[in-house]
């Protein structure tokens, strides 16, 4: 089965639950996805009337993680009272994820929240494709079969999709939401753990710390701290980011590396056991910045450490919030 | 130029680590507080700022004076078990656990950030640990990868 037709099927499933939702009175506001206004690209959508379904869509566009509108939330999503609606989410598995993390540090009620799950395909690697055409413009992109064809005035080019889709969803194991029935119409299936192999950082780790270094730093020394990845990150929610406090001023406001370094470090540190490998913040990175590499490193530390997977449900006890009393402490400093 | 610079400050054996301790009020700071009245000798390259709990020291502070040129970070807190605030170090040990990784996954040495408990009890033990950190320290050298070029 074609890329393309498994789009079409998600797309009508995704309408038909949510018409149902709708004219069933479950939800008040259906947040999701609509055809974006530029090539490679899609826009969040707010519904709140049946016969605006068929704007919802779902491509391989859909980057943005619609959880990052839950907390805070958005005033659209509260009635006249400031109390919130009853929300429908167009929710892919780590959309979901986003939500349970959310609702196990109590900021969202599972309660008013409806997920619209499906079996999610995949999300293409828009800067890769970037890269790749270079300065020419774009007009159009299109799914056919099993390719991506973009298209410009008077050129064309294919590009193989399972070759160009995100790093993260080649190994994503969360395809749909780890959510119970009542809380999602739908497909979903209820996971306890995942088997995550994290292959593709072990080589990294085994080399010099100078070695390290220079890769991090080439990484790295790109970003412009626009925070871009902040406001794109669904966990992301604090009133005031450590980097926007003032008084006292804590954060250095030049693109110096080590600035740039503060703010990775303790945006991966304030991420730990939270992260939900969505890839939004690589995708959103105006300099196409991997951070997936970092998340993937904070993935592998939790999983290793607390035996924990961040959001497959709600009621586990995120490692951060919670201590033991004979936690691992090797790093510790002994004596001889 | 900057690496010349390096490798003369490394053979400069009269080179000394500057290193920031944030130590607990309740019981590491009481612990170098009796090292000194026990006449205990240890390395005068540490300075000491004391915080209330082991749970207070944010890790932006760990990451900060590393930016601001100290060669070495120590943080001192309770035993397990016996924190005057219940469970702060407990907190504290988690988040140090993956700072530390992920200070090790950023290419920055390890050894520049040591943990240690030690007890209001224990200016022996806390004598021996600052030693053991300042050695640590002294052999990676200074800290010319994170330190912001003003300092």
């Amino acid at each position: 089965m074609g890329i393309e037709t498994s789009n079409k099927e998600i797309t009508n499933s995704i309408r038909e639950n949510a018409k149902k939702l709708l004219s069933e009175d479950q939800v008040d506001v259906i947040i999701g996805y609509s055809q974006g206004t530029v090539p490679l690209s899609s826009t969040p959508i707010i519904i709140r009337k049946e016969e605006d379904v068929d704007k919802l869509i779902w491509n391989n566009l859909c980057y943005i993680n619609l959880a990052r509108y839950l907390a805070p939330l958005m005033p659209q999503l509260c009635d006249s009272e400031r109390k919130p609606l009853r929300i429908g989410i167009v929710a892919k598995g780590c959309v979901a994820r986003a939500v349970n993390v959310l609702a196990a540090e109590k900021q969202v009620d599972l309660n008013k929240i409806k997920m619209i799950g499906f079996n999610c395909n995949g999300i293409i690697n828009r800067s890769k494709i970037d890269q790749e055409i270079g300065e020419k413009e774009m007009l159009d992109v299109a799914i056919s079969g099993d390719d991506i064809i973009v298209k410009g005035r008077d050129w064309e080019k294919k590009f193989p999709y399972n070759q160009y889709i995100n790093e993260l969803c080649k190994v994503c194991q969360v395809k749909m939401p780890s959510a119970t029935e009542t809380s999602c119409v739908g497909e979903c299936q209820e996971l306890d753990s995942i088997h995550d192999e994290f292959s593709d950082i072990t080589d990294f780790e085994s080399k010099s710390a100078d070695e390290k270094w220079a890769y991090i730093k080439d990484l790295l020394q790109v970003c412009t701290l626009c925070y871009s990845c902040r406001q794109a990150c669904p966990v992301c929610y604090c009133n005031l980011c450590f980097v926007d406090q003032n008084k006292p001023i804590w954060f250095g406001k030049t693109t110096e590396y080590q600035d740039i370094f503060t703010f990775h470090l303790v945006r991966a540190q304030h991420l730990a056991g939270r992260c939900v490998a969505c890839g939004a913040c690589s995708s959103v990175c105006p300099v196409g910045i991997d951070l997936n590499f970092i998340t993937r490193k904070l993935e592998k530390i939790v999983k290793n450490r607390f035996d924990y997977t961040s959001g497959l449900n709600a009621e586990t006890v995120p490692p951060m919030m919670d201590f033991k009393m004979n936690d691992a402490q090797e790093f510790m400093l002994e004596e001889d | 130029m900057t690496e010349t610079v390096l490798e003369e400050k490394k053979v400069d054996e009269k080179w000394e680590p500057k290193i920031i301790a944030f130590l607990c009020n309740w019981c590491s700071y009481a612990g170098a507080d009796l090292a000194g009245v026990s006449r205990i000798q240890y390395p005068p390259n540490i300075r000491i700022v004391r915080v209330p709990c082991s749970g207070r020291v944010n890790p932006y502070f760990i990451i900060k004076s590393l930016t601001d040129g100290w060669d070495g970070v120590v943080i001192s807190g309770c035993h397990p078990g016996d924190c005057h605030y219940i469970s702060g170090n407990l907190v504290a040990r988690r988040r140090f656990a993956i700072l530390k990784e992920l200070l090790e996954f950023f290419g920055i040495e390890p050894g520049r950030v040591n943990f240690m408990w030690a007890s209001a009890a224990e200016g022996e033990r806390f004598a021996v640990l600052i030693r053991k950190a300042t050695k640590i320290v002294k052999q990676l050298g200074p800290n010319t990868k994170f330190q912001k070029e003003w300092c």
